[in-house]
């Protein structure tokens, strides 16, 4: 018996350190190496060198000027992630789908029926950074004339920034959002004079 | 819609294609023939056996091979319950994270001991990067290489003549995780890392939105346990929402990878168990069997999903994209039931859309593959779990045509019913009376929405979200209906007590019949045997788990999903 419990001891600590340690370690060696941008989380930076956020996280957007994510259930909290955890049938769920659809009607001047459903409800971690074409192109209008500028150039900047289906056909087509509007800052200049209002 | 059908197809044809391969590799491993990774994989190996003390050739009888499996597992629930409990002091903290409360660290440690990783915590504020690395992700190895290495033992038990020896638990378990999970966790996490998950010590990065507000984004070492969770069938993610969250599961290609990853063993463990009996035709029948479950499954999940949630239809709003909520874009309603049916049939439990969100009868579905919990199944245990209803189906058919039942040429007598007749029945027993105990707490106490505060949704969902509970837990699955306030003394240790019991008791009886049915004489099949590598049989057997592995929980069925979703029409 003793020595069952010494080899349980002894290969515990033994594979914790492989694991846990080594385990780690080559991988952190080999992201560092070879993919050091996505290891430290895929952030974006400014040229002095600030972070604007990563392009995988979905950051928020209130202003007239920017395209909008999809509704998050944490409030775009990228430090305590998580969704709604709405039934389908639970009637606060489909109270907060009415609110949403109400100020998405009103605030890009639409029908329902023109609304995706994406723009209404909200994502499993409440961090999804894409939009489909479609809400993007929905909220084009909107922001070309807040901006001042044709819509054709913000829609060949939708364009520009689709991502499509992975080999043609795993997954869907999507819309990476801040690397949309961080485009449309540095293509159309506007955010300054726009902000300084 | 049609390429959403287009990409489930793809990924689940490339996965059964590989998962032949694996299934030689496999059988190679545990019957000690040469490898092409022996060169590297090998001196691994020799050395953890080394500094264990254990001389390869040994070998054990059921009961050693058992209590050196329960030994090794105590040891591993008490240092990693150690870790969890001192995290705040321990290195590799950068964002602070306190101690884990006591009944929270017994649920926490409990869950991935057992392979469940049912989490009542979530990863970016529970847990330090230390405890993610050294008690999380060292579980999700080790328990799932318990679970392949008591599926080994219970199939050399099947395959022998006159045998008592089993094999020896700690060069399966030794080779089941350097040679099997190691090299593809690093595989797997390569890609991952390529497509964007973090692996990365630095602690949470603060960043300036474009609307000049502050962001605090959490990361870490994401890319190692995302991998091994998909690849051991654990499932708990490294941040609360799972492989919904971006950094865990970043594009439809990292999806692909973790899909993949999910069936991949569990597929395989078939192919080994044909190449370890001798009888490949037996497992082409079992494999289509499971398939004959699985993909009906998958076809009526999808179709549910992409057909949209017809109470946001009736607003008005366009459901051609199917039922988003809970559900990222560059995955869409398809794959996300795909993924759906495919982690809760293989027991894994992770998630890459929201399931208290799914539409009721696509949320159905990933129940009824937790109920079933043996098409594919976990690790290991799945396997153990189908081979029990083999044996069921076996003496079922037996009695039918009034002969002895015989498997592999060898006699199903009282012995092996009544101890498969435990490891199965155990399963039923804990989500029932779970689910009764719990709603009978939730009845008689007053003003239950504000004194206990579990349940998100009312009605028939949130008795869903309560019956999931002890669903995932007895399977070991560990996914959750997230809507439930679960991080309770009553749910912390409720759960945790199931998980326990669920876990070995369906190990070691299993093991005990094994060493029964090896004991015995293997007499040659005559024309009057029951073939097992049939299609008759096969019918039998998806009858024999249809019927059995389903009906009993027909009347929670019933209470829960269903009710909801005729109240939907």
């Amino acid at each position: 018996m003793f020595k069952e419990l010494k080899r349980g001891i002894l290969f515990t600590i033994v594979m914790m350190v492989l694991l846990g340690g080594g385990y780690h370690v080559v991988l952190w060696t080999i992201g560092r190496a070879v993919f050091p941008s996505q290891s430290e989380g895929s952030l974006i930076r400014r040229a002095d060198g600030t972070i604007v956020g990563s392009r995988l996280i979905a950051q928020k957007f209130t202003r007239p000027e920017y395209f909008q994510p999809r509704p998050s259930g944490v409030d775009y909290n990228a430090a305590a992630t998580g969704g709604t955890n709405y039934g389908p049938s639970n009637a606060d769920h489909l109270k907060a789908v009415q609110e949403r659809l109400d100020a998405v009607t009103k605030q890009e001047g639409v029908t329902v029926g023109q609304v995706p459903s994406e723009m209404v409800t909200a994502s499993g971690g409440g961090m999804d950074p894409h939009v489909p074409p479609s809400a993007a192109e929905l909220q084009a209008t909107r922001v070309a004339s807040t901006r001042g500028v044709p819509i054709e150039r913000v829609r060949a900047l939708i364009h520009a920034h689709t991502e499509p289906p992975a080999l043609g056909f795993l997954g869907r087509a999507r819309v990476n959002v801040l690397e949309l509007n961080l485009a449309l800052d540095e293509t159309l200049g506007a955010v300054k004079a726009v902000a300084g209002r | 819609m049609g390429t959403e059908y287009v990409a489930v197809g793809f990924t689940i044809l490339f996965t059964i294609a590989t998962s032949l391969l694996l299934g030689r590799y496999m059988f190679k491993v545990f019957t000690g023939q040469r490898t092409l990774l022996d060169p590297v994989l090998f001196p691994i190996e020799r050395l953890v056996l080394r500094v264990t003390g254990v001389n390869p050739n040994e070998q054990q009888d059921w009961k050693q091979y058992s209590v050196s499996l329960l030994v090794s597992n105590i040891f591993m629930w008490l240092a990693t319950f150690a870790i969890v409990s001192i995290q705040k002091v321990l290195p590799l903290n950068p964002d602070g994270i306190a101690n884990m409360e006591p009944t929270l660290s017994f649920n926490t440690i409990s869950s991935f001991t057992t392979n469940t990783d049912l989490q009542h915590y979530s990863g970016e504020t529970g847990l330090s990067y230390f405890s993610q690395m050294f008690a999380i992700t060292f579980l999700q190895f080790v328990t799932a290489a318990t679970g392949v290495a008591a599926c080994i033992a219970i199939i050399r038990g099947l395959a022998g003549n006159r045998l008592t020896q089993l094999g020896n638990f700690y060069v399966d378990l030794t080779r089941a995780t350097a040679r099997v999970f190691l090299p593809l966790a690093l595989l797997v996490g390569v890609i991952l890392i390529w497509q964007g998950t973090p692996m990365t010590f630095e602690g949470a990065v603060k960043a300036t939105t474009l609307e000049g507000q502050e962001q605090t984004i959490a990361r870490g070492v994401v890319a190692p346990e995302v991998s091994i969770k998909q690849l051991g069938t654990n499932g708990g993610g490294y941040f609360g929402p799972n492989s919904t969250h971006p950094y865990e599961n970043p594009t439809p290609i990292s999806n692909f990878a973790e899909t993949w990853s999910i069936a991949i063993i569990p597929m395989a463990m078939v192919w080994t168990l044909g190449y370890m009996v001798g009888r490949r035709r037996l497992a082409v029948v079992i494999f289509v069997t499971m398939l004959a479950v699985y993909l009906p499954m998958v076809t009526f999940a999808v179709a549910q999903e992409a057909g949209g949630n017809p109470a946001i239809a009736a607003l008005g709003v366009d459901q051609s994209t199917g039922s988003m909520e809970g559900k990222e874009v560059r995955f869409g309603a398809g794959l996300s039931a795909l993924w759906a049916v495919t982690t809760k049939v293989t027991s894994n439990g992770s998630v890459n859309a929201m399931h208290d969100s799914l539409t009721p009868l696509g949320g159905l579905m990933p129940l009824i593959g937790i109920w079933l919990n043996n098409i594919f199944g976990g690790v290991g245990v799945g396997f153990i779990n189908m081979l029990l209803f083999v044996i069921v189906a076996v003496f079922v058919a037996g009695m039918m045509i009034g002969r002895t039942p015989e498997f592999l040429g060898k006699k199903v007598e009282a012995k092996e019913m009544k101890l498969a007749s435990l490891a199965l029945l155990w399963h039923p027993l804990a989500i029932l009376v779970g689910t009764a105990i719990a709603c009978y707490v939730w009845a008689t106490t007053a003003d239950p929405g504000t004194a206990l505060a579990w349940l998100k949704n009312p009605g028939a969902h949130g008795f869903s979200e309560m019956l999931y509970e002890f669903t995932s837990s007895a399977a070991n699955n560990g996914s959750g209906f997230e809507g439930l306030g679960d991080n309770t003394p009553f749910w912390n240790m409720s759960t945790g007590l199931v998980m326990l019991l669920s876990r070995y008791i369906p190990i070691i009886a299993p093991l005990a019949l094994a060493g029964a049915l090896a004991a015995k004489p293997a007499s040659p099949e005559t024309a009057g045997s029951l073939r097992a590598d049939s299609a008759t049989f096969g019918f039998t057997l998806w009858a024999v788990i249809v019927i059995l592995g389903l009906l009993m929980f027909m009347p929670v069925a019933v209470l829960g999903p269903i009710a909801e979703h005729l109240a939907l029409r």
